[in-house]
């Protein structure tokens, strides 16, 4: 399979990044590892006439300590985040998504960054970014911006980033007890459901992706949670776009949603 | 495109078009056909090789993304007549039956003992786990693998 045919750009500062995308508009793309959009370029379902590579850019590929804050890299590959001490050590809930998400050689690739952009109802990160209440970091035209993650996914496959802006960082408050629960879809090694839960003082903050086309914060679960896992039965309460399809359909996807939400809050 | 790489110690360069794959790179334009394209959207792994020494699957890189790197195939695991420890473990037990995965099943070994040369049975499958054998022959890769693994630390 061979993708419809493309220019290809390589930017490299974030302001040559943006004022590509000012150029094209709608009809570019940003690429960094590529690989939710290649498949996507190839399968004919994505056809943008520019792809602009943002990869090379330096300084975009760090994980930085800042006081009680984590920024990564939005070109940081999983890979690289996994094998970060910082991560290990501050941010635990995020090595034990990002360890989870595809394969090795995919891991090797795909970044944070691109991963968030895309925003696959069924990828680990919104999870875990909305239960850590983590800020995106964008520049656009019009400068920079920090997007709150809980405003940051707008639905299936749409996020808050404008048209010209592109993510530099993702900026995570250090988290001392967090876990990241996935039920794998067998082949595909998406998530059928992912469960990110932090303890926060007395209460909880949970993020589940998969279950809806916009991941989410499950805000009746942290209202009910009163240390008690019985909390995970309202999982689901107030979702209107329940996601449904042949490896899960409504009736399971919300059962599972609460059996992993209870595993979570469990586990913390 | 102009671009440029080095593949198993020597460098080429070519006028690419953006939309090709680094496996068609390879298999096409320098009849490396090792490396194979089996599902072609990342999720099989028999295209595997390594790119500035990491795996990566050669069917979801543009070969234009790679521009500049250095990448392993399987064409470069050999030593001349001498196969690699990880080839000649295959070979010893029986860890191919049609050998269409064997490609990309012997780059994500190799990856794997790299970063964990003592990597445990268990280790070995979850490492694998973005490779597909369809005549389902895991049991006598994983052993060819850890017999290599042996192989290399002794």
């Amino acid at each position: 399979m061979i993708p419809a045919k493309f220019d290809y750009k390589r930017a490299s500062s974030v302001s040559e990044a943006i004022s590509l995308l000012g150029e094209h508009g709608s009809e570019a793309k940003v690429v960094s590892g590529g690989h939710s959009l290649v498949p996507a370029m190839k399968l004919r379902m994505s056809r943008p006439e520019v792809l602009i590579d943002i990869k090379r850019i330096p300084g975009l590929d760090t994980i930085t300590e800042e006081g009680d804050e984590i920024v990564i890299g939005a070109n940081c590959t999983h890979s690289q985040v996994m094998r970060s001490e910082v991560v290990q050590n501050h941010l635990n809930i995020v090595y034990q998504a990002v360890s989870k998400i595809g394969d090795v050689q995919i891991r090797n690739r795909g970044t944070i960054g691109g991963s968030l952009a895309h925003a696959d109802p069924s990828s680990d990160y919104p999870a875990v970014v909305l239960a850590c209440d983590a800020t995106i970091e964008v520049e656009g035209k019009e400068g920079k911006r920090s997007i709150p993650a809980t405003e940051f996914f707008l639905g299936l496959f749409w996020t808050a980033l404008a048209e010209e802006e592109i993510i530099t960082a993702i900026r995570f408050p250090k988290v001392a007890n967090g876990t990241y629960q996935k039920f794998f879809q067998s082949a595909s090694r998406f998530a059928v459901v992912g469960v990110a839960a932090v303890q926060d003082g007395d209460g909880v903050k949970v993020g589940i992706t998969g279950v809806a086309g916009t991941p989410y914060r499950a805000t009746a679960v942290e209202d009910a949670y009163s240390g008690s896992a019985d909390a995970a039965e309202h999982a689901v309460d107030g979702l209107e776009d329940l996601m449904s399809d042949h490896f899960a359909d409504e009736t399971y996807r919300a059962h599972l949603a609460k059996v992993m939400v209870k595993k979570a809050l469990d586990a913390l | 495109m102009q671009i440029s790489m080095t593949i198993n110690g020597k460098t080429y360069a070519h006028d690419v078009e953006p939309r090709i794959s680094l496996a068609q790179y390879l298999r096409e334009t320098l009849n490396l056909t090792g490396t194979h394209i089996g599902c072609d959207t990342s999720g099989c792994g028999s295209c595997t090789v390594h790119v500035d020494g990491a795996a990566a699957k050669a069917c979801t890189l543009l070969a234009v993304q790679v521009d500049g790197s250095e990448v392993t195939t399987i064409e470069g695991m050999a030593n001349g007549n001498e196969m690699h420890p990880i080839q000649a473990a295959f070979k010893e037990n029986h860890g191919l039956q049609c050998g269409f995965c064997t490609p990309g099943m012997v780059m994500t070994a190799a990856d794997i003992l790299k970063n964990n040369p003592n990597a445990s049975e268990e280790e070995i499958r979850h490492g694998l786990e973005g490779n597909f054998c369809r005549c389902t022959g895991y049991h006598n890769i994983v052993k060819s693998i850890q017999h290599a693994a042996e192989k290399m630390n002794a």
